[in-house]
């Protein structure tokens, strides 16, 4: 069963003269990473913000668990699902610890779950707890306020994260690091995340699947590669970049390309790539390196070889 | 000054008759005010009335407005209470409407996407976020209060007034001076005490006293003061 439907979702705005979202259906399988991608004004965080009843449809349902999420009062419902922003909102008269006991709270967990909470969290954003607890939100830097509106989202063990813009306020530098930081998260806690962005990169990055949005309808909704590599039309081939060749490599793993090694292969000092690093870092190293061959390893093992070649035959097909 | 040597007791009574008309008055005042502001802030539309109703009843003279409520309260402190409730109404008002605004609406979106009902929202994040701007209001209102109730006593509602007009009249200026001096005095202490006050609930303020403290384990923490 979806986690999310969205069945024929509209809503319009008192005055506007086309509606924000226009009939929007979507599921969204358990445990996926979804990016709402698209230009301003073309309804994502509208789309976004009727899961959590911020807003609510002018008409059609949303599902959740196939659960119509009108059927729950608004405030249930809220604490279910775990809330970040772009302006962060932390509360700034309470501790960081604090921030993050609010949910828990509401639900009457135990003090001593609740602290052991804190503490297991603030681990997992990289923010060691003995050391920022006690702080105040005003002492942080904006990608530590980020981390910990990460972690106060995630404190009520939600099922289903809603995330809008969270690191669009933030510099590029620290955006790539709480990129990769969420990437790390998803993996080991597998939610289903609902995350809103008008960066392209950065929806590539994260999606397991990426919602293509245009003037309040969902143009399409594929996986990233599928989305670069067989765009609906032209709109979306210009908004991702579909002929950035090297852009179609950073999705592809280095084992889509490689080749078999040689029978009796002996390892001779060749520049190596992981087996979980992308075609574009291969590429890179490749061209770096001036060597004709890189040899794939997985942990201390070779398990393959990559010429320019191998990667060429990738982009044509 | 030799009145105030000579009669410790009386004045002390005095005092206290006029701290608690302050007190009830500005502790009334703000149970009006508080939801009232909460009201404006939610309903903008009602700012030009409400503010324009409240800032026109505190341009009537105070001796007019007793007078005016004598007739329904008597010839007591009730009427001079209601008086000062009325009058410290619009900077109360005025300054729980401006710390409500001066809230960062991401903070009260965060607040409502977490789940935190109208309730919740009002006692753990307005309320403790505009509590420096209401306290000043209160600070403002205390001492307009202060100095407003010692006519009060025109009106046999007691207080420190009591020795200014008795003075006048019996043309005695140590009390003239003594009421004087113990009025100045209590708007002067309350007016300090309420400024700790404010600095205390401060957010600003915290953050820089925790930075100055030694962090603290989590698990002593998780609390919030609200």
């Amino acid at each position: 069963m979806a986690a999310i439907r969205f069945v024929n979702v509209s809503r319009t705005f008192p005055g506007a003269e086309r509606p924000a979202v226009d009939n929007c259906s979507l599921e969204v399988a358990d445990g996926t990473f979804v990016v709402l991608l698209g230009p301003s004004g073309c309804g994502k965080t509208t789309l976004l913000k009727m899961v959590n009843r911020l807003y609510e449809p002018t008409s059609g349902q949303i599902e959740l668990d196939g659960v119509d999420i009108r059927s729950l009062p608004t405030t249930t419902l809220r604490r279910q699902i775990g809330y970040v922003i772009q302006q962060v909102g932390l509360f700034p008269h309470m501790t960081v610890a604090q921030n993050i006991a609010v949910v828990p709270q509401l639900v009457g967990w135990t003090r001593e779950r609740i602290a052991a909470r804190v503490d297991e969290l603030l681990t997992l954003v990289e923010l060691p707890p003995a050391e920022y607890c006690a702080r105040y939100p005003a002492q942080l830097s904006g990608g530590q306020q980020q981390r910990v509106g990460l972690a106060r989202a995630l404190a009520a063990e939600p099922k289903l994260m809603l995330m809008d813009e969270p690191f669009g306020a933030i510099d590029a530098i620290t955006r790539t690091a709480l990129q990769d930081e969420m990437i790390r998260i998803q993996r080991k806690l597998r939610k289903t995340i609902l995350f809103v962005t008008h960066d392209v990169e950065e929806a590539l990055r994260l999606a397991d699947k990426i919602v293509i949005m245009q003037r309040g309808r969902i143009v399409q909704y594929d996986t990233p590669f599928h989305i670069l590599t067989r765009p609906a039309n032209q709109f979306i081939s210009t908004l991702v970049g579909a002929d950035d060749m090297v852009r179609q490599l950073s999705l592809l793993p280095v084992t889509a390309a490689m080749a078999a090694l040689p029978a009796g292969y002996r390892r001779n000092g060749e520049p190596t790539v992981g087996k979980d690093d992308d075609l574009r870092q291969a590429l890179s190293l490749l061209l770096r390196s001036g060597a004709p061959a890189l040899i794939v390893l997985d942990g201390e093992a070779a398990v393959g070889t990559l010429t320019l070649e191998n990667i060429r035959s990738k982009t044509s097909a | 000054m030799n009145y105030l040597l000579a009669n410790p007791e009386i004045v002390w009574e005095l005092l206290q008759r006029h701290m608690y008309m302050v007190g009830v008055a500005v502790g009334l005042g703000l149970l009006i005010a508080l939801p009232l502001g909460l009201l404006v802030n939610r309903f903008r539309w009602l700012a030009v009335p409400v503010l324009g109703t409240l800032g026109a009843l505190y341009t009537i003279p105070s001796l007019a407005l007793i007078i005016l409520l004598l007739p329904i309260f008597g010839l007591n402190a009730t009427s001079v209470i209601v008086a000062l409730v009325i009058y410290v109404q619009i900077i109360l008002v005025r300054n729980v409407v401006a710390g409500l605004q001066a809230i960062n609406p991401a903070i009260l979106e965060a607040a409502r996407g977490m789940g935190m009902n109208g309730w919740q929202r009002w006692w753990r994040v307005q309320l403790p976020l505009a509590l420096p701007i209401v306290l000043a209001g209160v600070r403002i209102a205390a001492v307009v209060a202060i100095g407003i109730a010692a006519i009060g006593a025109k009106f046999g509602a007691g207080g420190l007034g009591t020795l200014l007009f008795d003075g006048i009249a019996q043309n005695r200026f140590d009390k003239i001076a003594a009421g004087s001096l113990v009025l100045a005095g209590l708007a002067l202490l309350l007016s300090l005490a309420l400024l700790g006050l404010e600095r205390l609930f401060d957010p600003q303020a915290r953050v820089a006293r925790a930075a100055r403290t030694q962090p603290v384990a989590c698990s002593e923490t998780p609390e919030p003061t609200f």
